[in-house]
């Protein structure tokens, strides 16, 4: 079981939230090649390790909220709003 | 004689005289090789279902034996030792009926091919609807299946519980209204698939090396020329990655990005009873399936966990929501324990298909992309991924397989669930 800890509602079970993915893949803009979209819609890092992802909380304050998580041993290290990134000296 | 090595065939007579010698002088099934020599003709990744499979069909049916089959760990412990061992082909998409059928045919010929008593058991699996609409959904896809041939029928309630008298019809939750059957679906005991195919490949001269972990993919001018490993450098002029999970990393060695995402499945077995459930169900309701195996327990799962997640261990969440399932649909399931649980972590597909394909680099193929349902494709998958690198080019069956799917908007999606990958 994941804990978010969610800056409005404090620490909270995963099944409050709703799962929404990769959080660094960024709409690029309209007049974009085919490339930048295929790249946005599809393509991704899948990293084993740490990873910048989307959580809603679904069943508690219906924010969106950027989750820093390790894919292996699913440790957070971080959560913010979605417009804030992790501090640098995060893992 | 008949026991002069290897490749010497099983039999019931050998068997015998093995027995009055005291079982003392079986040999071990494959040629075990330390060490993977400076190069060959085609390096596979991956000592699983896929790449033992792959390397069996390049040498039977290619003639190409200048192969080696390297696996990080013993073969067999991955998601091909971590599945239900389910097998069948009622798709709906008639691209994916004619892939999954072959494979279906060649896992009905998988024993006598291999000399191997891998348990394949025909014993039918069974989809349960529980709403007009879901009953609609199944008989235009049983429609679908058989203009290509393949055997489905529709089963009413009565004829569910004559089949399957556990299930719970009434249950309250979601009553079943009937259910979609293909007879010639069922399970596979899963351990004995690489061990057949290692045993078959190694007897006519792959190598499978066994603690070999490819940590680099050599590229020179846009093409592949071997790989890093723990066991020092294979020079290869075609390199195949069969390793479904963990496709995203040897790309990212190769220098590209794949449209799949890392998730974990899970699943679960009961102590061993008697047995009560000869046919694998399916709960259309929720995710959940379930089998008995022929030691007894009772072999079931549900959907991924639902984030990212190299893990090969499940989370709570999902472990709760699969039990309720299951004691939804078989009440009598809750006398039971349950007792192993564990996971494997799935290659999921932006759109819910596997991949087998070219890649941006040329000679280097790629075999993944299975999400769900790699362990009923090992067979059709090692056929076609084998056809592919020995001709370069894909056989017509799989050529809507290929990575550039995405590229051109031209994916299969079986589910429509769009490109998000925890929703397949």
């Amino acid at each position: 079981m994941l804990r978010i800890h969610c800056p409005f509602c404090g620490l909270r079970d995963e099944v409050e939230f709703r799962y929404r993915g990769d959080a660094t893949a960024r709409r690029p803009a309209a007049e974009a090649n085919e490339e930048a979209f295929f790249a946005y819609v599809y393509a991704r890092d899948n990293p084993r390790g740490w990873h910048l992802e989307w959580w809603l909380h679904t069943h508690g304050c219906r924010q969106v909220l950027k989750v820093k998580r390790h894919t292996l041993t699913h440790e957070i290290a971080w959560v913010g709003l979605p417009a804030d990134a992790p501090p640098e000296d995060a893992p | 004689m008949m026991s002069s090595g290897p490749a010497g065939p099983y039999s019931a007579l050998r068997l015998a005289w093995e027995a009055l010698r005291g079982h003392r002088h079986w040999r071990p099934a494959w040629r075990s090789v330390a060490r993977p020599r400076d190069a060959y003709r085609v390096v596979v990744v991956g000592g699983g279902g896929h790449g033992l499979s792959t390397a069996w069909h390049l040498a039977a049916e290619h003639g190409i034996t200048d192969v080696a089959v390297l696996e990080k760990g013993p073969i067999g412990l991955g998601n091909v030792g971590r599945n239900t061992t389910i097998i069948r082909s009622n798709y709906f998409m008639p691209e994916n009926i004619r892939f999954y059928e072959h494979s279906l045919k060649l896992w009905e010929r998988f024993e006598q091919t291999h000399g191997f008593n891998a348990m394949v058991s025909q014993r039918g699996t069974l989809n349960l609807f529980h709403s007009d609409g879901q009953r609609d959904q199944f008989a235009r896809r049983a429609n679908a299946m058989r203009i290509e041939g393949v055997d489905c029928e529709l089963l009413d309630r009565d004829a569910v519980k004559r089949l399957v008298p556990l299930i719970e019809l009434d249950n309250t939750r979601y009553p079943v209204l009937g259910g979609f059957l293909q007879r010639r679906g069922g399970t596979v005991r899963h351990d004995a698939v690489p061990w057949a195919y290692a045993r078959s490949a190694s007897a006519r001269g792959v190598d499978i090396v066994e603690h070999c972990e490819v940590t680099g993919i050599r590229v020179e001018a846009g093409r592949v020329t071997g790989v890093e490993t723990t066991r020092g450098t294979v020079r290869a002029e075609k390199v195949v990655l069969c390793v479904a999970g963990h496709s995203s990393r040897l790309a990212e060695m190769a220098g590209f990005r794949l449209p799949i995402e890392t998730h974990a499945l899970q699943a679960f077995v009961t102590e061993a009873v008697k047995p009560c459930l000869d046919c694998v169900v399916t709960y259309g309701a929720g995710h959940f399936y379930i089998s008995q195996s022929d030691k007894g327990g009772l072999v079931f799962g549900g959907a991924i966990d639902g984030h990212n997640s190299y893990a090969q261990r499940g989370q709570l969440p999902m472990a709760e929501e699969v039990l309720a399932a299951g004691k939804t649909l078989m009440p009598a399931l809750s006398r039971l324990r349950v007792l192993r649980q564990w996971a494997g972590v799935m290659d999921m597909s932006m759109d819910g298909n596997p991949i087998i394909s070219t890649t941006p680099v040329g000679n280097l193929y790629l075999n993944g992309g299975w999400c769900y349902g790699g362990f009923k494709a090992v067979p059709a998958g090692g056929f076609y991924t084998a056809h592919l690198v020995a001709t370069g080019a894909p056989h017509p069956v799989i050529a809507h397989f290929a990575l550039s799917r995405f590229r051109e908007g031209r994916t299969i999606d079986e589910r429509g669930a769009g490109p998000y990958p925890w929703a397949h």
